[in-house]
């Protein structure tokens, strides 16, 4: 809207802000709940205004857990989502970067198919091959490692895609004044792709690091030994107390802290984030 | 510095498309040649196999005495400029101007040393730690030849840099390339669409038309006497008038008159005749040998006075001074030496 309505104004003001309550009043609730002692939530109301257990209840989850449900100190659950988090994150980032590289500046035989097949996977989530999935990863020992947790899930069609998009806008002169320059192939892509890319590089990143952070069904199924369990997936277990009520002050405080880094993520890289996605011009 | 010569050269795209045919050239050291042509004459397809951007698909490209078919382009000892200047848009000035340099293994005080060099002669040097995004057009063509200037090639060449700019800047860019390539000294091979570009800046030029050569020469010679009509109405501006003529008896007509030209023997039948719009010259009455002007229109660019009319039913264009007064009729003469005549089938020069 380019004109000055200040009813329109006040009109786009509102909706916004209800857009935004909307949101945050869920988060809202989880962070007052996580303040307050286990035996608030018996009346059945929650409350609304912050408690003052809120350091003992934090304090409880990332340093000892919640016995329990079987649930390990969060301190050990976020340091292995992170790792996870970071080497998918990094791991799909730097093998998308290479074979979109293959795929737009090298001419060889099958590359059409070799572009279609990546293309095809993207038909293809974990959620659809998880069995043969799991299958593989189970006869290659790698159920409870780290390895198993990030392997299967690093390839990315998608990845792949969006760099094939960012390689093609490149204009063709700049690859031949590199050319011309002297720079060979891996020159070309060091010295001038990677830092052209750099903005995308950054915005992939934080998808992929929320991705990664959030994955939920793979870790469930493939770890059984607690050090190996992700934070995301935890809290599930936190709040199937068998035989007694949940405590979900305690749930929620590991909720709010499981919530934490991709927060951290997003705003320390905003920046480039936006940058990465709405920048044109090469 | 070196000569360039093609061989017989030809560019076939795997579709099928020929693009240059059978194109023989030698470039003499220090020489500016420009290629000019209407897009798709295969202009740059033939710079860019100079520069080795294109495969040769049948003769051969050498570059002083040493043919370059398989050289890689770093190994040709040349430096390109292009249209969209194709600066690194993430390095600076100097970073850019640098980068070939760098990737050759040059020592850093020599790199510096050229780096310097290259933008005083640019006077490019208040803006070497800019990045290109922080420079004007012109600027960017400044350091896109910087980058040409800093590798001391054999050869540069120039892919339309000036169609990017506007007419003034073209203006003193066109001066200015000119200059530094007679104070350097370099072979140049320049690519335009445009005539008067290429007229100003030859030393030869080499008109193509559909990936042939139709003519080269010095821009006097073949604005003078272009080799076939192609030429005749591409180069100069406004463009030769081609009108159709006939030959009989040794007599030229064109529009119901008689012309007198010494013609060479031997012709006979219908012709075209040629004559620049310049070369025509007005004259008070109608009289023996004066073609006759229906005026359409006249258009007024200042300095001269454009002409637009028919002649025996055909378009004609002719340049007078400012001032001239127009009537509806136009009484016109040409020398002798002014007419061009060609052959109506293959367009080729008969005189």
């Amino acid at each position: 809207m380019v004109e000055d309505r200040p009813w329109l104004n006040r009109l786009t003001h509102l909706v916004l802000i209800l857009g935004v309550l909307i949101v945050a009043f869920p988060v809202y609730v989880a962070l007052i709940a996580s303040t307050h002692p286990a035996t608030a939530f018996s009346t059945g109301v929650i409350p609304l205004w912050p408690g003052d257990q809120m350091w003992e209840n934090y304090s409880l989850m990332m340093g000892s857990g919640l016995s329990t449900a079987g649930a390990p100190p969060l301190a050990g659950m976020i340091l292995n989502s992170l790792i996870m988090a970071l080497v998918i994150a990094t791991g799909k980032i730097a093998i998308s970067v290479t074979s979109a590289f293959a795929i737009v500046y090298f001419r060889f035989r099958f590359r059409q198919l070799a572009f279609w097949a990546i293309f095809v996977t993207l038909m293809l989530p974990v959620e659809v091959r998880i069995v043969p999935t799991f299958k593989v990863v189970a006869d290659l020992g790698m159920l409870n490692s780290y390895a198993g947790l990030t392997v299967p899930l690093i390839a990315s069609a998608t990845a792949t895609f969006l760099f094939r998009q960012v390689f093609l806008t490149i204009p063709d002169e700049l690859t031949e004044a590199a050319r011309i320059d002297g720079a060979g192939p891996m020159k070309f892509f060091r010295d001038i792709l990677l830092p052209l890319s750099q903005t995308n590089i950054a915005a992939l990143f934080v998808i992929l690091f929320i991705y990664g952070w959030n994955q939920y069904l793979w870790p469930l199924l493939i770890t059984t030994d607690a050090s190996y369990y992700t934070v995301v997936a935890s809290i599930k277990r936190l709040a199937q107390a068998v035989d007694s009520v949940p405590q979900w002050n305690l749930v929620m405080a590991a909720v709010i802290l499981a919530m934490l880094p991709p927060v951290l993520v997003v705003v320390g890289m905003q920046r480039l984030f936006v940058k990465g996605l709405v920048e044109t011009e090469k | 510095m070196a000569s360039i010569t093609l061989d017989r050269v030809g560019k076939t795209y795997p579709g099928g498309g020929q693009a240059v045919t059978d194109v023989s050239i030698r470039i003499a050291d220090g020489e500016f040649l420009v290629l000019v042509g209407p897009s798709g004459c295969g202009k740059s397809t033939l710079l860019r196999m100079v520069a080795g951007l294109e495969t040769i698909s049948t003769g051969t490209v050498a570059i002083g005495d040493r043919v370059v078919n398989t050289v890689e382009p770093a190994d040709r000892d040349i430096a390109m400029v292009f249209q969209n200047y194709a600066l690194y848009p993430h390095m600076t000035v100097r970073q850019n101007l640098a980068y070939g340099l760098k990737n050759r293994g040059t020592p850093a005080a020599e790199i510096a040393r050229r780096v310097d060099e290259a933008a005083a002669i640019l006077e490019i040097g208040a803006f070497l730690d800019r990045k290109p995004r922080a420079l004007s057009g012109g600027q960017r063509q400044r350091v896109a030849m910087g980058r040409a200037i800093v590798r001391e090639p054999a050869a540069f060449l120039f892919d339309e840099p000036l169609s990017n700019l506007d007419a003034k800047l073209r203006l003193s860019m066109r001066g200015e390339i000119r200059l530094l390539q007679k104070r350097l000294g370099t072979t140049a091979i320049y690519v335009t669409h445009d005539q008067l570009e290429a007229m100003t800046l030859a030393d030869r030029l080499v008109v193509l038309n559909g990936g042939r050569i139709e003519q080269i020469g010095t821009p006097m010679e073949v604005y003078r006497r272009p080799a076939t009509t192609f030429v005749a109405a591409f180069i100069g501006s406004p463009a030769m008038n081609l009108i159709p003529a006939q030959i009989a008896d040794g007599a030229l007509t064109v529009g119901g008159v008689r012309v007198q030209l010494p013609l060479p023997s031997g012709l006979d039948g219908p012709v075209t005749l040629g004559v620049r719009p310049e070369d025509l010259q007005p004259r008070r009455n109608g009289g023996d040998g004066h073609l006759t002007l229906d005026v359409s229109y006249v258009e007024d660019l200042g300095a001269q006075r454009l002409v637009h009319g028919r002649i025996g039913g055909h378009a004609m264009v002719c340049t007078l001074p400012a001032g001239h007064a127009v009537q509806d009729r136009l009484f016109l003469h040409a020398d002798a030496d002014a007419l061009h005549l060609f052959d109506v089938q293959g367009g080729r020069r008969l005189t």
